[in-house]
């Protein structure tokens, strides 16, 4: 079983067969990370480059320990240290890193759709690690893994993703991801930070989060995009907090066993309440454990067979 | 492209494979004298069974349990990077540590001895045991690397045209069966 493309840019495009290959093998290797010696032999002699221009804790981390965990070299590039504040291209910088001998070049950038330039331009592998207000495929990838995960199944559940949509990446992959495995997504915020055409993307959007908690087996808190909003969209974050945020009282009215999920990072007592976040319905750390085992998975399936031409 | 495989000969049945186990298993015993500190691990896939058998046996002879662990190779391969088929990565799960304990390897056939190589790699990873011993149904030759089974149920000399079929209820259903196969002309 390999995947289809040489690249994972985003869930919009993957089929569900390649993301239940992805689930599938995450599971296997998950394992791994809970062992006294955490490591394999699997893609020794592969080289995994993370090109950042925006900044990440969890993402990059998570990413340099599962090229790590299966014996790949981990470079990594932070634009700020790098001379792409000497004015070098996008293009200029990646072809450098790839004849150098980079065999995937995980990115993270502020222009949507600046992963798919890339993957063009590049014999390499590409994973998207965010590209603008566009996708997070490997952060929708391990939400749905950490549901799965729970619930034993995607299909049928009702997940609410509630907050920034606007802004989010993580929201676009986890609809295109959560939709396609069978799952009712519906969203709630400020209607300034609900883009339009949302619902043409199979969702049903509130302006209460209330309506959207109401019943929910999942409920998946966005961080609010401060950096990237402009002035007005809605008037302070204490407003937002009382109005929008989700907290005890709200959660009440999702199912008994509902989880609560939060990308990271997490503006505590603004988008959700401290004490939820570090309650018992939280997968909040889980999540990040989960997005190793995730990432593991799609650089071993990346990575760890033959390209066709090598066995010919 | 697939080869086409015709049976050339059945060379045990469900009976003879049966009373091999119950051989190896008082062999095990008697060579680790008792059962103390004893894992038994099967290889994926048809290791598994044979692991589970063993210690049923070994129970029902000595009146203690062994624990039985899972151990998955993909990860250890040394032809990753040859196959075009990408190997489907399953789960390894051994319930306790194998530090300081006496693992039984399980494995269908012994062959070229990479899968035991492989296995032997990823055991190390999971502790340092203080030893290792290879069980397995088949030993049919060829070895390519200087690795020995410590117990046989049956040696088979084939020729590298030949392919070893091993039939086993929990994963194949019908009866257990070991059957040398050769590759088709034409």
């Amino acid at each position: 079983m390999r995947l289809a493309s040489k690249d994972i840019l985003g869930l919009q495009e993957m089929s569900t067969t390649d993301m239940q290959l992805i689930l599938d093998t995450a599971e296997s290797l998950k394992e791994i990370i809970s062992r006294p010696i955490k490591k394999v032999p699997t893609l020794r002699g592969k080289t995994v480059l993370t090109l950042f221009y925006e900044p990440s804790t969890r993402t990059r981390t998570s990413f340099e320990l599962a090229g790590k965990y299966m014996s790949a070299d981990t470079v990594n590039i932070a634009t700020t240290t790098s001379s792409v504040v000497k004015g070098e291209t996008l293009r200029d910088t990646a072809r450098t890193v790839e004849v150098m001998g980079m065999d995937v070049v995980i990115m993270r950038h502020p222009i949507s759709g600046s992963c798919h330039y890339l993957a063009k331009i590049l014999d390499a592998s590409v994973v998207n690690a965010g590209d603008g207000m566009h996708e997070h495929p490997t952060q929708g990838l391990l939400d749905m893994f950490t549901i799965l995960q729970r619930k034993g199944q995607l299909k049928g559940l009702r997940v609410a993703i509630v907050g920034d949509v606007y802004h989010s990446r993580v929201a676009r992959s986890n609809i295109w991801g959560l939709t396609k495995m069978g799952a009712e997504v519906v969203v709630a915020g400020p209607s300034t930070l609900i883009p339009p055409y949302i619902e043409e993307l199979g969702v049903k959007a509130y302006t209460r989060v209330e309506e959207a908690i109401e019943g929910a087996d999942v409920v998946n808190v966005l961080r609010l995009q401060l950096e990237r909003q402009q002035r007005g969209l809605f008037p302070s974050t204490r407003e937002y907090s009382r109005i929008f945020g989700v907290n005890r009282e709200r959660l009440a009215l999702a199912k008994k066993d509902h989880l609560l999920m939060h990308p990271g990072p997490m503006n505590r007592g603004v988008e959700i309440a401290s004490d939820v976040a570090d309650g018992e319905h939280s997968t909040i750390t889980e999540q990040v454990t989960n997005g190793v085992a995730v990432r593991m998975a799609i650089l071993y399936l990346l990575l760890g067979g033959a390209t066709d031409e090598a066995a010919d | 492209m697939a080869t086409n495989l015709v049976e050339k000969a059945q060379i045990m049945d469900a009976d003879a494979i049966r009373r091999g186990l119950v051989r190896i298993a008082h062999e095990i015993i008697e060579r680790n004298k008792g059962t103390e500190g004893l894992i038994l691990i099967g290889i994926r896939r048809r290791g598994v069974p044979l692991a589970q058998r063993l210690a049923a046996f070994i129970e029902e002879i000595e009146g203690r349990k062994v624990p039985v662990g899972v151990l998955d190779i993909t990860l250890y391969r040394d032809d990753l990077t040859t196959r075009t088929e990408q190997p489907v990565v399953h789960r390894t799960e051994v319930p306790v540590t194998v530090a300081g304990k006496t693992i039984i390897l399980a494995d269908d056939v012994l062959y070229t001895g990479r899968t035991i190589r492989a296995a032997l790699d990823a055991l190390m990873d999971l502790g340092r045991p203080a030893q290792i011993q290879v069980a397995v149904l088949i030993d049919r030759g060829h070895r390519e690397l200087p690795i020995r089974a410590d117990y046989v149920v049956k040696n088979v000399p084939t020729s590298k045209r030949e392919v070893i079929e091993c039939h086993l209820t929990e994963i194949d259903g019908g009866e257990d069966r070991v059957m040398i196969m050769e590759k088709a002309e034409g």
